[in-house]
């Protein structure tokens, strides 16, 4: 029957349901991209070869890195030999890993009998993808680009680092909570 | 070997969507609750790849591409949410963000 499709499932939900209960948010990052590869590898499975290569180039690559690229960011700090320590602990990785290599195995078995496995599965190429994405949904490619510019210029916002942006809108709010309000209002006013 | 059975594709998918968004409402560290957000996203791409390969037509992947451009633009403004969440309160906690009442 549908062996691979199963393994694959299984992994997936078993990864997925470690990343939800992990106390360490590095360990359920690797979980994720163990998810994520094995959703690429279902996607493989039922014909959409280029939806699977996206999943891992971008799902995969670059969202995950950017997680990872966040989360070292948000640990600078003395503790922060400690903690790449016990980041590099056998114990931190090892179930991601054999999970992993499940699936490589599982992949290499698929393209080994590429012949006779996937010949009655109807693959949809990425030539039809494209003609039917440039054809039937110009539209939509247009409001993927507005939402990308959208994006960028929100992200660069958020993200700039603006002198004197303490004494400005945010903080004044919520600083305003913890003191009385009296003081600050004079200060304005001097 | 025939393909696969778009009933249990889909089940997949929802099972993927249901793990999510337990994790979503379960968790109070906002990373864990973005990557319950990521988690969800695929989900319904697997959903709609599963769609598109029962008719055979690529419909599905384009929609999955556009699921994609959301996944980027979401991920790009909330990790830098997470950034700002982190210097301003010093902490990862969702509920710390909680002067506006909601």
């Amino acid at each position: 029957m549908h062996v691979t499709f199963y393994i694959s499932s299984a992994i997936a939900l078993i990864s997925t349901g470690m990343v939800i209960t992990r106390l360490n948010a590095v360990q359920a990052l690797l979980y994720l991209i163990v998810s994520l590869l094995a959703v690429a590898l279902i996607f493989f499975e039922m014909g959409a070869p280029f939806v699977a290569a996206l999943e891992v180039v971008i799902y995969a690559g670059a969202i995950m890195v950017l997680f990872v690229f966040v989360m070292m960011m948000l640990n600078l700090g003395s503790t922060a030999i400690d903690q790449e320590r016990r980041w590099l602990d056998p114990q931190m990785f090892l179930g991601p890993v054999l999970l992993a290599i499940a699936l490589g195995g599982e992949m290499a078995f698929m393209f080994g009998t590429a012949g006779t496995v996937t010949q009655a599965i109807t693959t949809v190429v990425p030539k039809e993808v494209g003609k039917s994405l440039y054809t039937i949904y110009p539209v939509a490619i247009e409001l993927a680009a507005l939402l990308l510019l959208a994006g960028l210029v929100g992200a660069y916002h958020l993200g700039a680092d603006r002198p004197g942006r303490e004494d400005q809108h945010i903080t004044v709010g919520f600083e305003q909570r913890k003191k009385p309000v009296k003081p600050v209002v004079k200060e304005r006013n001097l | 070997m025939n393909a696969v059975p778009p009933e249990q594709a889909l089940m997949l998918a929802g099972g993927l969507f249901l793990l999510g968004m337990i994790g979503l409402m379960v968790r109070r560290n906002i990373v864990f609750v973005l990557m319950s957000v990521e988690i969800m996203l695929n989900a319904t791409g697997l959903a709609f790849v599963a769609a598109g390969a029962r008719w055979g037509q690529p419909d599905g992947q384009v929609m999955v591409m556009l699921i994609l451009a959301m996944a980027a633009t979401e991920v790009a403004v909330g990790l830098a949410l997470v950034l700002l969440l982190n210097g301003k309160f010093k902490s990862l906690d969702v509920d710390s963000a909680s002067t506006m009442r909601g």
